[in-house]
């Protein structure tokens, strides 16, 4: 039996989820698994919180409809937590992966999570506001996500985000959103 | 070198127009096909092909400069979606009617009104019978090589008539997969160099092309343009299986999945295929015989392939994402049912239409079209022909 990992996305307009999701996706490439990576399709607006969602497989993937019951939850801004309800429809035992400046057991508070869902935070806006210079959170969640996960080897993240990005950006610029990905990596809390 | 990328169905359609390099693409933007016309716009400034790519005003000169373009003997592509396909509608006619080998790219949305943007396949489908080849794709890799062949079937001198290679909108165009790229030899080398058989440019065969033609001629005319596109089936068919034999994947003009011993099918069309297969898989574990029959070429319509998928299925439902009001039933599903005719077969068939304006199309909701299909299996009775999937309120 194919083994596969759904993941929903929440952010908000222009902070890059669905980059972020496609890079993910892209990186499981480089471990041999399928994937499909897409956004609710919606009017998307600076701000407004929106949705994407990533499959990642160990065979390839016939489903083409939206994902309604994720493995994962990955929240890119925290103040979606009292927005909008990221735990909806997440499976028993799934994991919530938020940027969050507090404790574990402060975010499992505010996500009124008592031990049903396994709960992970990392301050992304930390971390990107001090190698970036910007709150950027979209790639240190990747770093966060590929830990909580497991599926995609740091290497590989890393390895496909210089692929990618190295003729978008300076090679500094590069350098810093490795760093970024590589601390959110280190210094997700919950496992 | 061949290489697995990650693409959405869009990039991937745009990765093979770049290989293909023709010689003109006359395009407009619309949602969601944009980001074709955007790559290639790329491409084109980047110097990676050697296009004229025109930046026309409407779709309706995009398809009017393919016309042009196509007539002078330049292998011409282009892309569209929804509206712009509508806009185009009046020079799809011309596009067959002259037999211009023109490759158009839909990406499929819905018409307005109400104004939406999202998937559903009635611009498509509504084209039925503008005399245009139709394939639809389930995912970006058929896209990406269903494009290459498209090539070589409009040109074939057997066929000369106008692809389109439909794929839903979103699900498949904003969609990222792993897309098995080939080398850009290899694709320059299966597609060829274009010669075309009549071209305006070639002075020293001359032709006449859209000439006004009366009622002694006319309906020959038309009947010829007819009779090509019935018999481009086996052009279609023979290129897939090249294409198959060189590189390793070919699709067929239909595909059944799991219908050997399938009591129950779904018949359908585009990216519901996949979740189709999917629920199949899932039933069949449970020890329900079903099946999918998945139409890869809705024109020329395969007649004898879906008659010999179903002939022996006790209830199959036709799924497709557009409506045609007022008639006896959809596009797709009076088609099948046609094809049924035309060979004396009877099977229990129904309709569901879905997903229309974007409407997802879940596995729980493929799950119920088999159960529905599972009760007039076991009764032997339709109970009713013609549903709407996920649709409130209906009658």
């Amino acid at each position: 039996m194919a083994k596969m990992v759904e993941i929903r996305w929440h952010a908000r307009g222009g902070q890059g989820a669905v980059l972020a999701s496609r890079y993910l996706a892209a990186s499981a490439i480089r471990e041999n698994l399928y994937f499909q990576a897409f956004p609710q399709f919606g009017t998307e607006r600076m701000g407004a919180p929106i949705v994407a969602y990533t499959r990642i497989s160990d065979a390839p993937i016939n489903l083409r409809c939206a994902i309604e019951r994720p493995d994962m939850v990955v929240v890119l801004d925290p103040t979606l937590l009292k927005a909008v309800k990221v735990t909806a429809n997440l499976k028993e035992g799934g994991a919530v992966i938020a940027n969050y400046p507090g404790t574990v057991a402060d975010l499992a508070r505010e996500l009124e999570v008592d031990g049903q869902f396994k709960v992970y935070a990392v301050d992304a806006y930390k971390i990107s506001s001090e190698e970036l210079g910007r709150p950027i959170p979209n790639t240190p969640m990747v770093g966060a996500l590929a830990r909580v996960m497991g599926l995609i080897k740091l290497e590989n993240i890393l390895a496909e985000f210089e692929e990618q990005f190295s003729h978008r950006f300076k090679p500094e610029i590069v350098q810093k959103n490795l760093q970024a990905v590589r601390r959110a990596y280190e210094e997700v809390q919950g496992l | 070198m061949r290489k697995t990328i990650g693409l959405t169905g869009d990039g991937a359609a745009a990765e093979a127009m770049r290989q293909i390099d023709p010689d003109v693409v006359a395009a407009y933007p619309i949602t969601p096909q944009t980001e074709i016309v955007e790559r290639f716009a790329e491409f084109v400034a980047e110097g990676s092909v050697r296009t004229e790519l025109v930046a026309v005003e409407s779709e309706h000169s995009a398809m009017s400069a393919c016309c042009g373009s196509s007539a002078a003997g330049a292998r011409t592509i282009t892309c569209t979606s929804s509206q712009g396909l509508a806009l185009m509608h009046e020079v799809l006619y011309i596009a067959a009617g002259n037999r211009h080998p023109i490759v158009l790219i839909n990406v499929n949305r819905t018409l307005s009104a109400p104004i939406n943007i999202h998937n559903d396949q009635s611009d498509s489908l509504g084209s039925r019978d503008c005399g245009w080849i139709q394939l639809y794709c389930e995912g970006a890799q058929e896209v990406y090589d269903t494009v290459i062949q498209a090539v070589r079937i409009a040109e074939d001198p057997a066929v000369l008539l106008p692809v389109m290679v439909c794929l839903d909108g979103f699900v498949v165009s904003h969609n990222v997969e792993p897309i098995n790229v080939l080398d850009d030899q290899e694709v320059k080398d299966f597609v060829g160099e274009f010669r075309p058989a009549y071209s305006l440019l070639d002075t020293e065969n001359p032709v006449c092309l859209g000439n006004l033609t009366l009622p002694e001629y006319f309906f020959e005319h038309k009947y010829s343009q007819a009779y090509a596109l019935e018999q481009s089936k086996g052009v279609i068919e023979s290129v897939d299986q090249e294409f198959g034999a060189k590189f390793g994947r070919s699709y067929g003009i239909v595909e059944g999945y799991r219908l050997e011993d399938a009591e129950i099918a779904i018949v359908t069309l585009g990216s519901m295929v996949g979740t189709a297969r999917a629920v199949t898989d899932e039933l069949r574990s449970q020890g329900v015989k079903a099946g999918v029959l998945k139409i890869r070429c809705y024109r020329p319509f395969p007649i004898d392939e879906v008659v010999a998928a179903l002939k022996n299925i006790k209830a199959a439902a036709v799924m497709e994402k557009a409506l045609s009001p007022g008639a006896p039933g959809p596009a797709v599903f009076s088609d099948v049912l046609g094809a049924l005719y035309h060979k004396g077969v009877h099977v229990n068939l129904i309709s569901y239409v879905a997903g229309l304006g974007g409407r997802d199309v879940p596995a729980r909701s493929i799950r119920r079209v088999y159960e529905h299909l599972e009760k007039i299996a076991s009764s032997g009775r339709v109970d009713r022909i013609l549903n709407y999937l996920d649709l409130r309120g209906w009658q």
